[in-house]
């Protein structure tokens, strides 16, 4: 394959993020351009922030309280893999076909695919916990709140964390195919080749896979600021 | 960990027959690429021992009257003694235009109002209403390519303004210019693409003017489904749909005045290349082929597919034997 | 071709043709929203052969890929630990890139088809293996590896006689993993065109019928635990000395 046309395929794409380009379906009005690009990506960005804080609203408590107790390792480890194992797009379309469109009902499937990761990660990092240390707390009298909150969650950061990672990763992946289901999001691009061109479907994507990055970048960064140094000092 | 050897056990038991059945139905279900060639028979297309020796990849895009009608050539192709390969859901129409350009393909069914549009860049009102007129314009344009398009379906398909019945008698509407007034109040849905198209959204508010309270990118499978759930008060629907009829006390589409949505005729885009080395079994198979599918039959076939869920293929090859093209 | 008699008659589809159609015999038609069609789902169950078989094969192929890969950059990794951060941070690259968005990354260069998917699927599983290996090999105890040295086995027959057999669980924990999310994952392989159960949700109109989402979205999932038993059960016969220790 040589690369001038694949110089020419990723400039064009290039190109197509920041000017509007012609198109022949539109009767003359220009497409893409950085004020659609960062409208579908503000969209895209809003429903993730929305369905992660839900999954995060309804998992985390969840994963702490069991996992502090000790009980439901079952349940906690089997939705963890369950959740690994259900496809998005039949989740999305299931959703769309039987409950209906729209911003709300994707935002509750999106959480839906991130509350195992979350769920699963938050119990075995509390589980993991040196029984000592809890033991050593609750001596100089914790109560079993403060222990969560004092003790256990902060020596459980590198894997919680890692359970919103992928939970992240999972959301803002499927968020891309939400013009199927109603919202219009940075998969219009990519759905939408005979409005956009192969330079629009190209630019969706490199603009998909750098906000997916984007985010994971800024949630490892806060990944560092929480964890405290003695737990940083130990191996990836 | 601990393992519960009786209930692992069981567990794979379950999933290994869930497996085998799998497998099985695999091993029964036809491989999906290759049409079986014809049965001799007392069908009106003749398996000419000569086409064998050539080889045609049939493809279409991706929804379901387009897989019917290319499941159509290329099961009427095998019959008259090709060996027909076929790669339909190509995508859209513009992967599709790539496709046959490159070879990867020998030939696909197009509307001629699309291509007009979309490939050659014409205003929705310059696409002529005539089916001939239209198949004449777009094959000049074709042939500037190195393409080549023949004869026109005699059905004819377009985007439509649709909602349900109980909506167009509230609020009055008969044409889409109806919605004058009226639009600001209602939400339109329609694929992704709809809202920059000018035979769709951009047309509508180009053209006629109008303004709607707001615009839903669905997946164009879903173009009933939201106006049935109340969440569409207006839903861009195509003329051919089968729920049109099947449903005519549910569903009304509104009379486009305006001509924002040119209608188009089928017409079968391939390349002189191909036309030469498939000799003139290709063309003639083609067009005869199609001389059936006038608007109900065509409507009955979507039916099958859209409201029964048979497979393209099943409606193509009970089209072809009822029409007397296969034995 | 035929005789002109013939074709007269032909073009003209029969009487029967034209099925009768009404609310009440419509099979799952009659109401909108109709979750699973068992009548249907039992007629037409063959359909789902071939697109999960072809899913299946490219999952079997990216895993294998990815395990080959990730293993060698792990081991490459045991002894040299400034490797470490950019290998960790590569394959996470990796990972956090959406399927959808690889795919068609990979398009003007690989184009459509199974090449394109592979590719993209086997990149997925590069972190979780990477980091399973790298985990399981870091927690082998220090006194084992001290016996061997202590028996005069060389550093790389520590390495495949005592680290690699003793950190076998948390391998095979790894490509469990890997292998149920990339099963799922694969779904999305019609959109690199190549083929899979993606074609039965997204094709042929299907986004409204939910019984053929069902069937299609339940063989994904019975596959992916099909295999993740067929692991658990590797893991259980390959830890021989586990089994002994719990009873």
């Amino acid at each position: 394959m040589s690369a001038a046309p694949l110089l020419a395929s990723f400039g064009g794409a290039f190109e197509f993020i920041f000017t509007p380009q012609a198109s022949n379906v539109t009767g003359g009005k220009g497409v893409g351009g950085i004020d659609q690009v960062i409208e579908l990506t503000l969209t895209q960005l809003e429903v993730t922030v929305l369905a992660l804080a839900l999954a995060l609203v309804l998992a985390l408590p969840a994963g702490l309280y069991f996992g502090h107790r000790g009980a439901g390792e079952l349940v906690a480890l089997g939705v963890g893999n369950a959740g690994r194992a259900v496809p998005e797009l039949a989740l999305i379309a299931l959703m769309a076909a039987a409950i209906g469109v729209g911003l709300l009902n994707l935002t509750v499937a999106l959480a839906i695919l991130g509350i195992p990761p979350i769920l699963t990660n938050t119990f075995v990092g509390i589980r993991q916990v040196d029984p000592a240390s809890v033991e050593a707390a609750r001596g100089i009298g914790m109560t079993e709140f403060e222990i969560v909150r004092k003790v256990e969650a902060p020596m459980a950061i590198p894997s919680i964390f890692t359970g919103i990672r992928t939970a992240t990763i999972n959301i803002v992946a499927t968020a891309t195919i939400a013009p199927l289901a109603g919202v219009a999001t940075l998969g219009e691009f990519i759905l939408g080749e005979n409005v956009y061109g192969p330079d629009g479907v190209l630019a969706g994507a490199i603009l998909v896979a750098l906000l997916a990055l984007a985010l994971e970048f800024s949630l490892a960064g806060l990944q560092r600021l929480l964890t405290s140094k003695g737990l940083r000092l130990r191996p990836a | 960990m601990r393992f519960n050897k009786t209930r692992l056990g069981m567990g794979l038991a379950v999933l290994a027959a869930l497996a085998l059945a799998i497998g099985v139905s695999a091993c029964g279900s036809s491989s999906d690429s290759s049409s079986s060639s014809s049965s001799e028979g007392e069908g009106a297309i003749v398996s000419n021992p000569a086409n064998g020796k050539v080889s045609l990849k049939i493809g279409s895009k991706n929804f379901p009257e387009q897989e019917i009608l290319g499941e159509i050539y290329a099961q009427a192709l095998g019959a008259a003694g090709y060996k027909v390969k076929s790669d339909l859901n190509l995508g859209s129409e513009t992967v599709a235009h790539k496709a046959v350009q490159s070879g990867a393909i020998s030939g696909y069914p197009e509307y001629a109002s699309t291509a007009l549009t979309s490939f050659f860049g014409l205003e929705p009102e310059e696409v002529p209403s005539d089916a001939n007129e239209a198949w004449e314009k777009a094959n000049e344009e074709f042939e500037k390519e190195g393409l080549v398009a023949f004869e026109p379906t005699p059905f004819a398909s377009a985007n439509a303004v649709g909602t349900l019945k109980k909506t167009a008698e509230k609020y009055g509407l008969k044409d889409v210019s109806d919605l004058e007034g009226v639009s600001e109040k209602l939400s339109l849905y329609g694929s992704p693409e709809c809202r920059q198209r000018i035979d769709c959204l951009a047309g509508l508010e180009k053209l006629y003017g109008l303004k709607f309270k707001s615009f839903h990118p669905v997946d164009i499978s879903l173009r009933y489904t939201v106006l049935e759930k109340g969440q569409a008060d207006l839903s861009i629907l195509f003329t051919t749909d089968p729920q049109l009829s099947a449903e005519k006390d549910k569903f009304v589409i509104l009379e486009d005045d305006k001509h924002v949505f040119p209608a188009g005729n089928v017409i079968f885009v391939t390349t002189p290349k191909v036309v030469e080395k498939a000799g003139p079994d290709y063309e003639k198979t083609i067009v005869e082929v199609q001389k059936g599918l006038t608007l109900p039959v065509m409507q009955e076939l979507d039916a099958r597919v859209e409201l029964e869920k048979q497979t393209p293929k099943e409606a193509a090859a009970s089209y072809l034997e009822s029409a007397g093209y296969t034995g | 071709m035929a005789s002109p008699a013939l074709l007269a008659a032909v073009g003209q589809v029969g009487e029967g043709f034209f099925h009768e159609r009404n609310a009440g015999n419509r099979p799952c038609q009659a109401k909108p929203s109709h979750l699973f069609c068992w009548d249907w789902a039992r007629e037409n169950i063959d359909r789902y052969g071939t697109p999960a078989l072809q899913q299946l094969e490219l999952v079997l192929i990216s895993v294998v890929l990815g395990f080959a890969v990730a293993f060698a950059l792990a081991l490459l990794a045991h002894r040299r630990k400034l490797l470490r951060p950019p290998l960790l941070a590569g394959t996470g690259i990796l990972y956090a890139i959406p399927s959808i968005a690889f795919f068609l990354l990979l398009l003007p260069i690989t184009g459509r088809g199974r090449t394109t998917a592979i590719i993209a699927l086997s990149a997925y599983t590069l972190q979780i293996i990477y980091r399973n290996v790298t985990v399981g090999l870091d927690n082998v105890p220090e006194s084992a590896k001290d016996s061997a040295r202590g028996m005069g086995m060389t550093n790389r027959q520590i390495l495949w006689r005592v680290e690699l057999p003793l950190a076998t669980p948390e391998i095979i924990g790894g490509l469990r993993i890997a292998t149920v999310s990339t099963i799922a994952i694969a779904t999305l392989a019609v959109f690199a065109g190549a083929g899979g159960l993606g074609t039965q949700i997204l094709a042929e109109g299907n986004l409204h019928f939910p019984t053929t989402i069902v069937i299609a979205g339940g063989i994904v999932i019975a596959m992916a635990f099909f295999f993740d038993a067929i692991l658990l059960t590797i893991q259980y016969f390959a830890t021989p000395w586990r089994r002994a220790r719990a009873s």
